[in-house]
């Protein structure tokens, strides 16, 4: 991965309106709600290519779920947008009864996920939208790392049938599924970095952290073994246990609470099929709080160099 | 001229004798739902009979007369959708679709039961249930989407949802009436049920939501107001609320709680729980008693 493109660097939000305008045309029935906040989800590129087809519901995400809902029960495929504090923190029983018991076809952008949020601080800062959605039957949750997987993401939800959670995230993140032969499936991850030493689990922005850890760690002759997991829900256990397996060690990252999210579905798997040693990285039971966002994921040890200091001392220990 | 106005006398002289003769066809399908009320809800030993019973007529008008529906394809393109916001009504939707022929009758008695398909609040493997509900407030959002989607296409079909007069107290309401008001979905028919009741007591004694229409028309609906009881009362609303263009409806139903069984009519305490099998004898016997009655009706 040394020839990544490094410089390139957009925000998942932006990919994922983006790619709503591009599958407009394909997808006559996809229709597009927002809760005024088009400009920051990116919405508002699918609004400006398709108007009649994007339903700004106001401030007030519990109906917009439930028109969501309605929507897909006479054949339109609604992707709903807001920050995924208000999308799966307040209307988590809206999703739960009205999109997830019913099981129908919505899809739910949510932007604007972890501390990457940045300056807006702790308010705005969603660590547990990943914990909350995984509980719900039937629902799908994934969490893109960068552009080229959140593009794939959107399209592969609007092709799977039933609800789906998609994680985006505010800040511009370097893109490093630029590779040919890159596949995207829901529930399967990819190795992004072979090793032997150690297995770190990554989603979303932190992945990235995982591979410049990675780099980092090779030099003092461990060898860490990268897996990017978009999709939390369903897990791909099997890539999970090939590698603890072979590893015999893990550690999760994740811009997100420890509790509930990546780490603790890959320690479900783990300690059921097979009990291995798991740190697990992420937000460790705390708030957030106002900063620029590199500054934050620097603070909470998401970084290439948190990662890499923690797994090192995991590895050590 | 005159002759004229003596056809048009005698033609609506005929359609005043069909209107009553369909009116008596309706109170027996009422009087059979709130049977099957009070069948289904005895036979779970739990449930909703209070406001399935003041809600049992507005089922009964729905699927018998107003909506555009089919009980042998309960999912065809162009049919009418009923959304019950307030899904513990469960009972009385049942019921109707029952007696309607979606499924048998005979099953209203395995309301609740485990491995029945008749769970306590309406969900998606029922024939005939457009969306799952029991949630209070989240069922008029869902309608709303269904019709701001039917008119995205420049389709026909219309959209009923049936919410308590408690079940307002719910702010998630207000924001479905605000989208609907807003985008003026006149395809859309909310349904008050106001039997002034809910489970803590009277709605006024516990956190008033009066006065219902003047909120209503604040948020851009055309109200009606109507007697829950009275099927020509009904008759009138409906077609008023199909005909009114540019606006949502809202037809506010002033209906009596626990209505044909007299020691569950205007009774809180009747809002959710089963009569035991004395008090299933006396409930069944009033209805025997207003069947009686319609049979009579009918003979004169």
């Amino acid at each position: 991965m040394a020839e990544k493109s490094a410089v390139k660097k957009i925000a998942t939000r932006e990919s994922y309106g983006q790619m709503l305008a591009e599958l407009g045309e394909e997808y006559p029935n996809l229709v597009v709600l927002d809760a005024d906040l088009a400009a920051a989800t990116k919405t508002g590129i699918f609004k400006k290519a398709y108007p009649d087809r994007h339903i700004d519901c106001g401030i007030a995400e519990a109906n917009m779920m439930g028109v969501a809902a309605g929507l897909s029960l006479v054949g339109k495929i609604p992707f709903v947008s807001s920050f995924a504090m208000f999308a799966a923190g307040r209307a988590f029983e809206q999703v739960r009864n009205s999109i997830g018991y019913p099981h129908l076809n919505v899809k739910i952008g949510a932007t604007h996920a972890g501390i990457t949020v940045g300056e807006d601080g702790a308010s705005h800062q969603c660590n547990e939208d990943i914990a909350l959605m995984r509980t719900i039957p039937g629902m799908v949750v994934m969490c893109p790392a960068d552009d080229v997987e959140a593009r794939a993401a959107v399209r592969a939800a609007l092709e799977h049938e039933g609800p789906v959670y998609l994680r985006f995230g505010r800040s511009a993140v370097p893109v490093i599924n630029d590779r040919p032969g890159y596949e995207f499936q829901i529930g399967k991850g990819n190795v992004v970095r072979e090793g032997k030493d150690v297995t770190v689990i990554a989603t979303g922005i932190c992945v990235d952290s995982a591979l410049g850890a990675a780099e980092k760690l090779a030099a003092e002759g461990i060898s860490a073994e990268v897996l990017s997991i978009c999709t939390i829900k369903p897990l791909d256990e099997e890539l999970v246990l090939a590698s603890a397996g072979k590893t015999g060690r893990v550690v999760t990252v994740e811009e997100h609470s420890v509790i509930g999210g990546l780490g603790s579905a890959v320690c479900d798997c783990l300690s059921e099929k097979l009990p291995t040693r798991v740190k697990r990285l992420g937000m460790q039971d705390v708030f957030g709080e106002s900063g620029p966002a590199a500054e934050l994921v620097a603070k909470y040890g998401l970084d290439a160099e948190g990662v890499f200091k923690s797994v090192k001392a995991f590895v050590k220990g | 001229m005159e002759e004229a106005e003596s056809e048009t006398g005698c033609c609506m002289q005929q359609s005043g004798m069909e209107e009553t003769m369909k009116n008596t066809e309706l109170r027996r399908h009422a009087n059979d739902v709130r049977k099957g009320i009070i069948t289904a809800v005895h036979s779970a030993k739990a449930g909703h009979p209070g406001g399935s019973l003041s809600s049992a007529d507005v089922f009964t008008y729905l699927y018998f007369e107003e909506m555009n529906i089919d009980p042998r394809d309960p999912d065809k393109e162009d049919r009418d959708r009923f959304v019950l916001s307030k899904g513990h009504n469960a009972p009385g939707l049942y019921a109707a679709l029952a007696h309607r022929g979606y499924f048998p009758v005979e099953d209203l008695k395995t309301l609740r039961r485990l491995g029945s398909y008749l769970q306590g609040h309406p969900c998606m493997h029922i024939p005939g249930v457009d969306m799952a509900s029991g949630s209070l407030g989240q069922g008029v959002s869902a309608a709303v989407g269904m019709a701001l989607g039917g008119k995205m296409d420049g389709r026909s079909f219309r959209v009923y949802t049936l919410l308590g007069d408690g079940e307002i107290q719910e702010g998630q309401v207000w924001e479905a009436a605000m989208l609907a008001g807003f985008r003026k979905l006149d395809n859309l028919c909310v349904i008050i049920d106001n039997n002034n009741l809910q489970i803590d007591g009277p709605i006024d004694q516990v956190c008033s939501p009066y006065p219902i229409d003047k909120k209503f028309e604040a948020f851009q609906f055309h109200v009606i107001h109507v007697d829950a009881h009275d099927f020509d009362a009904l008759r009138g609303a409906f077609d008023e609320a199909r005909q009114f263009k540019g606006m949502p409806s809202c037809i506010i139903m002033h209906s009596l709680k626990g209505k044909g069984v007299s020691f569950m009519e205007n009774n809180p305490d009747w809002h959710g729980k089963a009569p035991n099998d004395q008090e299933f004898a006396v409930a069944m016997e009033d209805l025997d008693r207003i069947e009686a009655q319609l049979e009579k009706a009918g003979e004169a």
